[in-house]
């Protein structure tokens, strides 16, 4: 019993970081950037939707949709300003700006509010604990596990069914074709970062209802996992990065499980580690070989 | 060629004699500052440090000995100490231990503080030890309880000192009132693993329990900033405690609380003065904090008139009700300002020689009096949580 207890704790916590991985990978998919100021825009999700529900009085969907339309605006402002001026430069240029990005909108979130922590107002949705045989799983984490779902349904979609999404796959093979092809690039990227941010906005509201407290550094090591269940399931691989949060969360819980609670973020980043030497396309993704 | 070692020489010869000119100024400096009896830049104030966590994670009990040392403050420079009046300096230290080191090297340096009030936390606090102990200027946390900050190996740290009752004492006080109010036989400890504050007062609790016939059946840890810990209460309940001790900090424990009540482990749950903080109903909610008691150094419950007429003056200033921190920060004020009264002058020295006479002074938060140690020997407060508000439930004494 506690054994299935584990995996359903673990199943919850994989779903934060299987929701903060969704965007986390596409920008990585279609720009090839890994964008470490993710896991801050989380952050800022998170907060936008706590004033929205405490000052303007609104409930859960407006705070959702506010927090995602904001963090949309934010992730393009950031691509505007940080990485475009970047986009012909040095991989490892681009990585560093990203760092400096997510440690200025950190700073800056303390600068305006502090850096005292937040608590989520507990009636936003209804928290009941359904127990079956012995197993309690409470409703806030079936609905997370649903939203993710939802949400990488809706993001396959767009990536294989849209206009918009044919666009982005184009730019994610070749961007200077892509551009000789009538595509507008910058429009296109600026549209993946919007998508992008704005799933992690969605995660951001969902986090503070789910956990409660937040605080201008929540988004790190969030983010840090994010990037790690996205290298798991083969990063740039929406379905990987699914599975990839929701395997991390149960290994996690299964390390704590088992006692060892004091190594679960070691675990955490043994595996990336581990994937990087000896499958580093990922579990979802196959060993391209680079056309010459 | 030759020219080149003369000029080395020389070279090494003038940083020599800077640096020498350079200690022997600082000397100067510093034992004229002891003697015209006021580091503070002489005059008519004395300047104090206060080096606080006024952000950061444990930014709320920074915040709330901040008050209580300005209410304080503020009621003793009314009439002043020997017609001087007390002037707070305030640096932040992050809620970071490097912090709390370098903002005590930046009062005792620059802003030539003749005595140090903080930090809240042990950890900060003992950050700070060596640089008291070496600058010989007193330091005094009001609400650090890891014994090892005023005593470490049995050798007493002559220039710290504490307004608040030690670790080993809560963490007795804790296991005696679950084997002989909630009159349990076992229990399970949940510690921070990264809090010094923690470990100890774990440690004093099991000796405590087993002592009085108890059982220990679970001992589990987490890490400062972990947000989930459901896995780990998992496994906790299925040792079948009657009572889990918490020692901790208010941002986790609230979500601990929180959590292990969705798990359904309806047990009592206890902890020490590190739950008291506003943020910990916001964070676990009211009902989750039910049948959760804490120790403290104080309750604004109490009926003691010392305690009222305090609580009314709090909160007349700030329109709240003063919590233990407050409380604390309080005190301290009035500690250190009856040592600069009694050693009748401002010098660090003096003052230390003072603070470690210190008897029978009525606070707020008891009557203090100093042990050989320079730990206060007062009484404990015990608190229950019944819809999202501290209950004074009873009080124990040493």
């Amino acid at each position: 019993m506690e054994l299935i207890q584990q995996l359903v704790n673990g199943i919850s916590l994989g779903s934060i970081y299987a929701l903060i991985a969704l965007g986390y990978t596409m920008v990585y998919g279609i720009v090839r950037l890994i964008n470490f100021a993710h896991g801050d825009v989380f952050m800022v999700g998170s907060f936008v939707g706590f004033y929205a529900v405490t000052m303007l009085g609104v409930g859960f969907f407006p705070a959702l949709l506010l927090a995602m339309a904001s963090c949309a605006v934010l992730g393009m402002i950031i691509e505007r300003i940080a990485y475009k001026p970047l986009r012909h430069a040095a991989r490892i240029a681009v990585l560093i700006t990203a760092i400096g990005v997510s440690l200025l909108i950190e700073y800056v979130t303390i600068y305006l509010r502090g850096a005292q922590p937040e608590a989520y107002p507990s009636t936003l949705l209804p928290d009941r604990n359904l127990e079956l045989f012995g197993v309690v799983i409470s409703s806030q984490s079936l609905f997370i596990l649903g939203t993710s779902l939802v949400l990488m349904i809706l993001l396959q979609f767009i990536v294989h069914r849209t206009k918009i999404g044919k666009a982005m796959r184009a730019v994610s093979h070749d961007a200077e074709a892509a551009r000789l092809m009538g595509i507008n690039v910058d429009n296109t990227i600026s549209a993946t970062f919007a998508i992008g941010s704005a799933l992690a906005g969605a995660a951001g509201v969902i986090f503070g209802i789910y956990y409660t407290k937040i605080e201008p550094l929540m988004g790190i090591l969030p983010g840090l996992k994010a990037f790690v269940a996205a290298v798991l399931g083969g990063i740039g691989i929406i379905p990987g990065a699914m599975v990839g949060g929701l395997l991390l969360g149960v290994i996690e819980s299964l390390v704590s499980g088992l006692g060892y609670s004091l190594w679960r973020d070691g675990v955490a980043f043994v595996i990336l580690i581990l994937i990087l030497i000896f499958r580093p396309a990922g579990l979802f993704g196959k060993n391209v070989r680079e056309k010459v | 060629m030759k020219k080149k070692r003369v000029a080395g020489v020389f070279f090494s010869l003038m940083l020599t004699a800077g640096l020498m000119a350079g200690c022997g100024g600082n000397q100067q400096g510093g034992s004229s500052s002891g003697g015209n009896g006021g580091g503070g830049g002489g005059g008519d104030v004395i300047k104090i440090g206060a080096n606080l966590e006024l952000s950061g994670g444990v930014a709320s009990y920074g915040q709330s000995i901040a008050e209580g040392l300005d209410l304080a403050l503020e009621e003793i420079n009314k009439e002043g100490i020997n017609g001087k009046k007390l002037e707070l300096v305030k640096v932040d230290n992050k809620s970071e231990a490097a912090e709390a080191t370098n903002g005590a090297i930046k009062l005792i340096s620059q802003d030539k503080v003749v005595a140090i009030i903080g930090s809240a936390t042990s950890t900060n606090t003992l950050a700070q030890v060596q640089v008291a102990n070496d600058n010989k200027v007193p330091l005094i946390t009001p609400t650090g309880t890891n014994p090892t900050i005023t005593n470490k190996d049995g050798k007493v740290n002559e220039f710290v000192f504490r307004t608040c009752f030690i670790d080993p004492f809560q963490g007795t006080v804790a296991a005696k009132f679950a084997l002989n109010e909630l009159k349990v036989k076992n229990a399970a400890v949940l510690i921070d693993s990264s809090s010094d504050y923690s470990k100890g007062l774990a440690a004093s609790f099991k000796d405590a329990f087993t002592q009085g016939g108890g059982k220990i059946v679970a001992e589990e840890a987490y890490v400062a900033k972990d947000t989930d810990f459901r896995a780990t209460l998992t496994r906790i309940k299925s040792a079948n405690p009657e009572f889990i001790f918490l020692p901790g900090y208010y941002e986790e424990v609230g979500l601990i609380v929180k959590q292990a009540r969705e798990l359904g482990l309806n047990v009592p749950i206890m902890g020490g003065d590190g739950w008291d903080s506003p943020k910990l109903v916001e964070i676990a909610g009211k009902d989750a904090l039910n049948n959760t008691y804490i120790t403290n150094h104080y309750s604004s419950g109490d009926p003691d008139p010392k305690i009222q007429e305090f609580v009314k003056a709090f909160k007349a200033k700030y329109n709240k009700a003063p919590d233990a921190f407050n409380a604390l920060g309080y005190d301290t004020a009035y500690f250190l300002a009856d040592a600069i009264k009694r050693a009748g002058s401002a010098d660090p020295v003096k003052i230390k020689d003072a603070l470690a006479k210190t008897k029978d002074l009525q606070l707020v938060s008891g009557t203090l009096t100093l042990n050989e140690n320079h730990d206060p020997v007062k009484s404990a407060a015990i608190l229950e949580y019944k819809d999202g508000q501290q209950q004074f439930k009873t009080k124990v004494n040493p």
